[in-house]
């Protein structure tokens, strides 16, 4: 099996992955949204009723006018091919058609900060954000734990070396959302360093809201990292043990190239193939976690978009955004499988 | 990873300093929850989400033992009861009185007070209300009817500090104090100086007169609950819940969740993993598709939505986490088995005729065991943060007070922003030391059991 099999096998796996997510989001919340269509066409229709002048007076009896609107609403949910259930076979396959060409449809109860009610417009507002935060967090959280991970590896049994483990290993068992919580407490309150909002409050349009928006972003910044360079820290350690006890990591030496040279361009060039790909995991699991975090922070991103659409159960937006978050998460899987068949090639040819 | 038995593992699991630290935290932890199911009544956990089961207790008080550190004393939580009662005949007009005394020695003013009362009368009674202060000063605190009635008839009711008649009444009496008093709350004017506006000590007594047209009225069973700012070994919350109840159970709980989940994840991989990899072919093959999908499911989103949908109750949450936590043990099981159904002892039972889940149950699970204890040990942190996180976000189990759904109302009520960290410390303290517990167990078991990290 070549490299391009290897891909498109995982394309496929992935596709299939995608789909399943759909149909299971639909199923789950299938029965929950034919009542909210439903009652949606029926105030709908009642509504034009109302805004229709002389309609309602040119009935003779409260029962004939009662007869219309249900026989209207009947009619119109009829049109729109909402009196099969959501697991009929068009139903279903239009909602998955439509979201596979990213036509979300509009939010029932939620709104972009511009106004705009159509779930992609909300999306595109709120992604940027979160992909800014994490990112940013899984860039300074490798690049500490890639030069701890390298000192402490070099320099096993030492004090470093065991500050650095011990931390990975208490640090793995806190909640990232509480720690948040008490930083809010001690930066926001204590000193009031930083806000405990990280919701901006000027508008968008305004020169500084640039500035702004990294200021509110450095308390949930500091604790994603604080709580992720360890275990990030601990795994590089563990792989340049592995490498540094390599043969050509003697022959180096003996050869008389210095130390930090050794460590820092040799082995860790070396360790770098399983570093990458988790990497590229550990960005797409941040994702998930997302949802919690901008929750305590008020971050304003895809994670409290979430988290809003569902205590107000605003189907489409749910809809939209697992759809966007899983095809994320996905995307990061497929980078890292690729980077993982690339770099070994026993992956590839296995089987 | 063969040929090791339980007693190898443990003689070396003796001489793992982690291993033994988290036993004796987990030891901790259970004995926390024996004492806990056994000494605490069952209804205080049924009670946690009833208001009205908390209401005499104080609102977002301190935990008592900050007393120690603090110069000058915050007040205790005060549960008064009628220090001495009398009634009178004043020519047509019936009295009957109760005091209460209160020896007030603190540096602080109190969170708030709340009179209980349960009147019995006839006709329409005055209920009034006044305390004479240490300095010799008695303010009018309240001054109501009680509504009329024609037969004998109870009455109860609960009169808070917070009652804008009582803070009228208060700034009305105080206009003699040196310092202007009509934005203070009434506990403030009542247990100020009235030149420094500092809290005043020394005894205050409370005097209740219930004046009628009738004999016979009296009050019974009154209460003069003087809130503290401090109270319990861990204080209490805005919802004036003990918060040493809600941790204590949270510790069952997440011992529960943790153990059920990961347990149920690390059996279920184990079966699936092996039952893949010792068919092999195309079984292994789809098994190992299937794997991959729900591998590539994001979990979390998918947990919220269950919980949304479906159900948030706490067994069915411990079986949705099941479903994204059996993935990875399949995966490595798997190749084990791999590795396994090639051995000698295998083949020959396979031609000795057995059966396919004799060969599975009786001579490749058992060599896995010690992997699926570490996994189960691993696993555990994993799944009650996950809890935790779900229950933060409100899908919880309202029924049970988990340590997330602790920090959930924490979070509601803005206490981080608002400094109560008593609120916030402990209950995330306590989900990382039970995770704590778990990664040392693991980790010590792991090195043991896992030859890979032998070196």
């Amino acid at each position: 099996m070549g490299l391009k099999r290897y891909v498109a096998s995982r394309v496929a796996t992935l596709f299939g992955v995608l789909m399943v997510t759909l149909l299971l989001t639909i199923a789950l919340v299938g029965s929950n949204m034919d009542i909210i269509l439903k009652q949606g066409v029926a105030v709908q229709v009642r509504e034009e009723i109302a805004h229709t002048p002389g309609l309602a007076a040119s009935f003779e009896s409260v029962e004939d006018f009662e007869k219309y609107v249900s026989d209207t609403i009947q009619r119109r949910i009829l049109e729109l091919g909402l009196d099969e259930p959501w697991y009929s076979p068009q139903r279903l396959g239009l909602s998955m058609y439509k979201i596979l060409v990213l036509d979300f449809g509009y939010a029932t109860f939620l709104t972009s900060d511009s106004g705009s009610a159509a779930v992609g417009d909300i999306i595109a507002e709120k992604l940027p954000k979160t992909i800014l935060l994490f990112t940013t967090a899984t860039v300074i959280i490798s690049l500490i734990g890639i030069f701890l991970g390298a000192l402490s590896g070099s320099k096993v049994g030492s004090v470093v070396d065991r500050i650095t483990s011990s931390f990975a290993v208490v640090s793995s068992s806190f909640p990232v959302w509480w720690v948040g919580m008490l930083l809010i407490v001690l930066f926001a309150f204590a000193w009031e360093i930083f806000p405990a909002r990280a919701t901006p409050t000027i508008p968008a349009d305004d020169p500084g809201y640039v500035g702004a928006l990294l200021y509110h972003m450095t308390l949930p910044l500091i604790t994603i990292v604080l709580i992720g360079f360890g275990a990030w820290a601990y795994l590089v350690r563990n792989f340049m043990v592995g490498v540094l006890q390599d043969d050509f990591i003697f022959a180096k030496k003996t050869m008389g190239i210095p130390r930090r040279r050794v460590i820092y361009k040799h082995a860790l060039k070396n360790a770098a193939p399983p570093i990458v790909t988790i990497l590229a995991l550990s960005l797409s699991g941040s994702l998930g976690g997302a949802i919690i975090t901008e929750a305590v922070f008020d971050w304003p991103g895809m994670g409290r978009l979430y988290f809003e659409a569902i205590t107000v159960m605003d189907l489409p937006v749910i809809i939209g955004a697992t759809y966007v978050l899983t095809a994320f998460f996905l995307i990061s899987i497929f980078i890292a499988d690729i980077l993982y068949g690339y770099f070994d090639p026993r992956v590839r040819t296995a089987q | 990873m063969s040929g090791v038995t339980a007693r190898d593992v443990w003689r070396e699991f003796r001489t793992s300093r982690m291993g033994i630290a988290g036993i004796i935290i987990l030891a901790g932890l259970i004995l926390m929850s024996l004492l806990t199911m056994s000494l605490i009544p069952l209804e205080t956990f049924r009670e946690w989400t009833n208001p009205a089961n908390w209401l005499s207790y104080p609102k977002t008080a301190l935990p008592a033992w900050v007393n120690v550190f603090l110069a000058e004393d915050m007040p205790e939580h005060q549960i008064l009861h009628a220090s001495g009662s009398e009634s009178a005949d004043l020519g047509g007009v019936y009295l009957y009185s109760e005091t209460f005394e209160l020896d007030y020695t603190y540096g602080d003013f109190p969170g708030g007070f709340i009179y209980e009362y349960e009147a019995e009368y006839a006709g329409a009674p005055l209920l009034e209300m006044t305390v004479l202060r240490p300095d010799g000063m008695r303010l009018d605190v309240l001054s109501r009817p009680l509504p009329p009635v024609r037969e004998t008839a109870m009455h109860s009711e609960r009169v808070f500090s917070t009652d804008s008649a009582i803070h009228k009444n208060l700034v009305l009496g105080s206009d003699s104090f040196g310092f202007e008093t009509d934005f203070l709350a009434a506990e403030s004017i009542i247990f100020s100086d009235a030149e420094s506006g500092e809290p005043l000590q020394g005894v205050y007594v409370f005097t209740i007169n219930l004046y009628g047209n009738e004999p016979d009225g009296h009050i019974s069973g009154s209460t003069l609950v003087i809130d503290g700012k401090v109270f319990g070994i861990m204080g209490t919350d805005e919802l004036r819940r003990d918060l040493v109840v809600g941790l204590l159970w949270g510790t069952p709980l997440a011992l529960f969740i943790g153990l059920a989940v990961s347990i149920g994840s690390v059996v279920t991989g184990l079966v699936y993993g092996v039952y893949a990899g010792y068919r092999g072919k195309m079984v292994d093959e789809s098994m190992m598709r299937f794997n991959d999908i729900v591998y590539a499911l994001p979990a979390l989103p998918f947990l919220v939505i269950l919980a949304v949908t479906i159900s948030n109750s706490i067994f069915l949450m411990v079986g949705f986490l099941m479903i994204f936590g059996w993935v990875g043990i399949a995966k490595v099981s798997r190749s084990m088995a791999l590795q396994i159904k090639t051995r000698g002892y295998v083949e020959a039972a396979q031609m000795m005729g057995q059966k396919h889940s004799v060969i599975i149950f009786r001579h490749i699970i058992p060599q896995l065991l010690p992997y699926a204890f570490a996994s189960i040990a691993i696993s555990v942190p994993a799944a009650i943060t996950t809890e935790a996180g779900l229950s933060f976000l409100g899908l919880g189990d309202p029924l049970f007070p988990t340590w997330g759904s602790i920090l959930y109302d924490a979070n509601t009520y803005g206490a981080a922003a608002r400094g109560l960290w008593w609120w916030i410390v402990p209950p995330g303290m306590m989900i990382a030391l039970t995770g704590l517990a778990f990664v040392f167990i693991g980790n010590a078991l792991d090195a043991i059991v896992n030859p890979r990290l032998r070196r």
